[in-house]
């Protein structure tokens, strides 16, 4: 791809379907202004599908809000720019997050995500066409051979509520190894290592090839960003590509900011007043129980790091729970090491990040367990107790019951801010963090006013 | 056995073993195990069972034996004297500890019994039948080092030229000394390395890893070069169940114990799990092996298994995964859809509904106690149905005078409710369903299989909680595996002081022979047979690639 800085006019790439896998960069010629603006608006695609999945959209809900996203940003004025627009983004955008571990985790899921329904809007030739270009010529099942599962087949389809269609149903048989996703959801009958893919199921074969494929990509660009181009275009792209890449992810909140420094004589009462469902749940079962399972230590430790408790601080805070439970001496031996590795101080020595509500919604707590989100993972009368506790009720706590029914978790913990704070939270949350940041703002103001 | 016997300060000796070296005992001091024969400078003399006053040529120190009692007593304050007079009638006495005859009886004896002291303030968990003297003899005498080894070499430890090995090399072994010391990252590269290794530290507990790209002990060698060289390539697909994750349906135990009666809700996890991993996964090779006190841990071994990625392996977990409760939410299972999958169908089949109607139900008198019954209502959607039988069951408390089981009368009033005809709501059907998964399906902790780098206890450890070993459990028999039969260490090195000198079939001496010989004959020899075959195809396949390529 050449980037140029005049007026000059794009060569029209030879593409057949308008769907593109991206296996290479285009032989383009692409004006710097394009370079970023084209970016701006893929990136506004992937944010919206980031923000739309982290609410728990259904596929039904999210198959529209992806072809309404693409349609709105991705258009050209010109038609028969808009294949071009949509590679030369995606190429862009790769050497914008290509650059550490977690934006390529970030750029990957969101553009499977956009990949996985746009794949599903093509019609039944294009999708056998893109499978062939991924050479993913799978035998499809004899007549024999389907009778001999029919039962099972059936068995499948209708434990998914997709009946088994009319006889002229094609299935394909696959090593389970390359349906991940199908064998996880058992979407899929299994036999001897083989899975049984319908027709309507190869979306998940061409997404699983679609991923591994861009994942590997990725790795190659950073290689490439950091050996070369990072230095060739320090005066021309590097800015570009460095600015775009916190545009619109936000602060990670691993260095607390503007409230640094609690410490522990204020944490109890700060945890009344600011922090989040989650993590009062957690703050309080560790009082209650003076124990939480690694899955807790980690979400509330992390938590509080970025709250901006010491580290000195978080192992006596840690401690005085604990030893109660499993003495001071198996504390020092078994727990003080994992609070000091998350403060980067012990094994690989990474300055670990606080979670995001995306990734506690998408954690999956088990027996024991503490963390998750509350409002994802409670009951619905424990969640009601819960928020009784945090001085929701009326009103406000059937308006975040009910955004919980819709599956809208931070919708709902957004409501719980808004009804604790009595103050509107335009921005919504999406950090725990956040949300403790944006409480202590509002308190701060609060105790300005009266004093 | 014309071998001299090199004996050292703190050696643990079988009484067989004095007996059958007999006069060919050499005490040397220092590192012995880095060679066959001692330092001319190091060697202290001979030692001779035969001779009554069993005194070594005395240049600068005596020999002593002392004697090391059984079952975890504490040491006996024997006097050295007295341990010599028992040698010679060859009573029944087991094993040794060699001393030299300079060092003070007390303060060995005091440094014994200061263990038990501090072990004994944890509660009585500790030890009957474990401490680190019986550990050293485990390890010296039974543990199946060269098994372990032929295991987890998977073929590469033969000629055939298509043999990798650095294979064996970059597998990580990870030890748990005494005290809790950890040493990760251990390899070896030969069977003589990891055998020497294992006696000399003695751990408590032997994990194993993953293989790695290259030889784990010098992954800060390559760390130096930039870019991940340092990373998992193959592992055994593994799973681990724990009772504990149990206690919210078991009532007889809790926490770490098990009993006869909740155990079986291990048995259905691997019948569960077993057929699923050979007949849906089309896996071959799978070990189960018992935890040591409370649980099953599960290695799929296959090529096809050990090759799968982290998310190959997630996707296997989840596939197996129903319960989806916490603490926070009193549904443990929701099964959704018009049907269940084959998988559930089947396991709900052949296994989940006859375990539960059978044997649970009663056994933990689920349906007899109030509290319990409660929980089981809560499960029912229908709060109608719920009531109803509320009442009845607090009512008829007494009335019961039939001879069947209470639990099970109540439960076919249970689905009769629930299933009758004029119930129409699936989510109301589906509900005894929901309750049999909830109190009987595999809970498994998904991390451990979800990635490559998680460490798994390995087979024939000692637990050093109970002293019970390790060991498979053959899957098409699990029903007849009790853990509380389970030998422990002390047990085990009772049964080779008993047997006779002469007996030399390994697989008799003790009753740890018959795991031995069930993990060679039943798992290991068929994996390895496969394991020839695959190297010989996959290497065929290249050569004829390589001769078309010629040809060209």
């Amino acid at each position: 791809m050449e980037i140029i800085g005049s007026n000059k006019k794009i060569v029209t790439a030879d593409t057949t379907s308008s769907l593109s896998l991206y296996r290479s960069a285009p032989a383009l010629e692409v004006r710097l202004d394009d370079f970023e603006l084209f970016a701006i608006d893929r990136l506004r695609v992937l944010k919206g599908i980031s923000d739309a999945l982290s609410r728990g959209r259904k596929p039904e809900e999210m198959k529209k809000l992806v072809d309404e996203l693409w349609r709105v940003n991705m258009k050209h004025r010109n038609p028969s720019e808009v294949i071009n627009k949509d590679i030369i983004s995606h190429f862009v955008l790769r050497l914008v997050y290509c650059r550490t571990d977690d934006l390529r985790k970030w750029f990957l899921s969101m553009e499977t995500t956009l990949f996985r329904y746009r794949f599903r809007l093509e019609n039944a030739d294009a999708q056998r066409m893109l499978m062939s270009e991924f050479n993913l010529s799978y035998k499809v099942l004899s007549n024999a051979e389907l009778e001999s599962v029919k039962g099972k087949l059936s068995q499948v389809a209708s434990s998914i509520g997709q009946p088994l269609g009319t006889s002229d149903t094609i299935f394909f048989k696959v090593p389970f190894e390359e349906v991940p996703e199908l064998v996880a959801s058992r979407r899929v009958f299994l036999l001897k290592g083989y899975a049984y893919v319908a027709m309507n199921q190869v979306v998940s074969l061409v997404v699983t090839q679609f991923r591994s494929h861009l994942s590997k990509a990725l790795v190659l660009t950073n290689r490439k960003w950091t050996s070369t181009i990072q230095e060739q275009e320090k005066g021309r792209l590097t800015p570009i590509v460095e600015a775009l890449s916190t545009m619109y992810l936000g602060p990670d909140y691993s260095q607390p900011k503007e409230f640094a420094e609690i410490s522990i004589k204020d944490i109890d009462q700060v945890a009344n007043s600011s922090f989040p469902l989650c993590m009062h749940h957690l703050f309080g079962k560790l009082r209650e129980d003076h124990h939480l399972k690694h899955g807790g230590r980690m979400q509330l430790g992390l938590f509080l790091k970025g709250v901006g408790l010491k580290l000195d601080d978080a192992l006596a805070f840690w401690k005085a729970e604990f030893s109660q439970k499993v003495g001071s001496e198996r504390f020092d031996k078994e727990y003080a090491y994992s609070i000091r590795h998350n403060y980067g101080k012990e094994g690989k020595r990474t300055d670990y990040t606080p979670y995001s509500c995306q990734k506690i919604i998408a954690s999956t707590p088990s027996v024991g367990d503490h963390h998750g989100c509350p409002y994802r993972h409670f009951s619905e009368e424990n969640l009601r107790a819960a928020l009784g506790k945090m001085g929701v009720g009326g009103r406000s706590m059937d308006e975040v019951l009910d955004k919980v029914r819709n599956k809208h978790y931070q919708l709902a913990c957004t409501l719980t801010f808004e009804a604790i704070h009595a103050s509107s939270c335009d921005t919504g949350i999406n950090h725990p963090n956040q949300y403790f940041s944006e409480s202590q703002k509002i308190l701060q103001s609060k105790n300005h006013m009266t004093t | 056995m014309n071998e001299n016997l090199l004996v050292d300060l703190n050696d643990v000796i079988s009484f067989d073993a004095l007996q059958s070296h007999n006069k060919n005992i050499i005490v040397a001091q220092g590192d012995k195990r880095s060679d066959s024969r001692p330092a001319e400078g190091s060697r202290l003399g001979r030692a001779s069972i035969g001779n009554p006053n069993l005194s070594p040529n005395p240049t600068q120190s005596q020999l002593v034996l002392t004697y090391l009692p059984p079952k975890g007593l504490p040491f006996p304050p024997f006097s050295p004297k007295r341990a010599k007079g028992q040698v010679a009638g060859s009573s029944n006495l087991s094993f040794f500890r060699v001393e030299f005859g300079n060092m003070t009886k007390k303060e060995e004896f005091g440094d014994g019994r200061d263990d038990m002291l501090i072990d004994g303030d944890h509660g009585k968990s500790i030890t009957d039948g474990f401490s680190p003297e019986y550990l050293k003899a485990y390890y010296g005498m039974l543990f199946p080092h060269a098994e372990i080894f032929k295991w987890m070499s998977y073929g590469h430890d033969g000629k055939h030229p298509a043999c990798d090995h650095s294979y064996f090399g970059r597998r990580e072994f990870s030890f748990t000394l005494d005290n809790d010391i950890y040493l990760r990252f251990q390899s070896f590269n030969n069977a003589a390395e990891l055998e020497n290794s294992i006696k000399e530290k003695c751990p408590f507990k032997i994990d194993i890893g993953p293989v790695y790209s290259v030889d784990p002990a010098k992954r800060h060698a390559y760390a130096q070069a930039g870019d991940n060289v340092f990373t998992p390539v193959e592992r055994e697909l593994i799973f681990d169940i724990d009772m504990s994750d149990y206690d919210d349906v078991r009532y007889c135990c809790s926490g770490a114990d098990v009993c006869i009666d909740c155990w079986p809700l291990m048995t259905i996890a691997i019948k569960v799990m077993d057929t699923a991993l050979r007949d849906d996964f089309g896996f071959n090779h799978i070990l189960w092996v018992y935890s040591g006190r409370r649980g099953v841990h599960c290695w799929v071994c296959d090529g096809r298994a050990r090759r799968l990625t982290n998310e190959q392996r997630a996707a296997v977990a989840d596939y197996f995964r129903v319960y989806k409760g916490n603490d926070n939410s009193n549904k443990m299972v929701s099964l959704i859809g018009p049907a269940l999958h084959p998988l559930l169908i089947r396991s709900y089949a052949d296994v989940l509904r006859g375990f539960f109607e059978e044997k649970l139900l009663c056994s933990q008198k689920l349906l007899s106690i109030e509290e319990r019954f409660q929980k089981i209502l809560d499960l029912i959607p229908d709060e109608d149905i719920a009531a109803e039988l509320q009442s009845r069951w607090q009512e008829n408390r007494r009335s019961s005078i039939s001879k069947e089981d209470v639990n099970a009368v109540r439960w076919e009033q249970l689905k009769h409710l629930v299933q009758s005809p004029k119930q129409k709501a699936l989510g109301v059907r589906r509900c005894v369903e929901e309750i049999v998964f909830s109190y009987t399906y595999p809970r498994l902790d998904m991390e451990v299989s979800k990635h490559m780098n998680h460490l798994l206890k390995a087979p024939f450890c000692v637990h050093p909680k109970t002293g019970r070993v390790c060991i498979p459990i053959d899957p098409e028999h699990c029903d007849d595996f009790d853990p509380t039969a389970v030998p422990t260490l002390s047990e085990l090195l009772e049964e080779l002081n008993s047997s006779r000198a002469d007996v030399n079939d390994e697989f008799n001496r003790t009753s740890l022979g018959r795991s031995v010989k069930f993990f060679r004959t039943s798992f290991l020899e068929p994996l390895l047979k496969s394991c020839k075959e695959e190297m010989e195809s996959t290497y065929n396949a290249k050569l004829q690639q390589s001769k078309n390529s010629l040809s060209w």
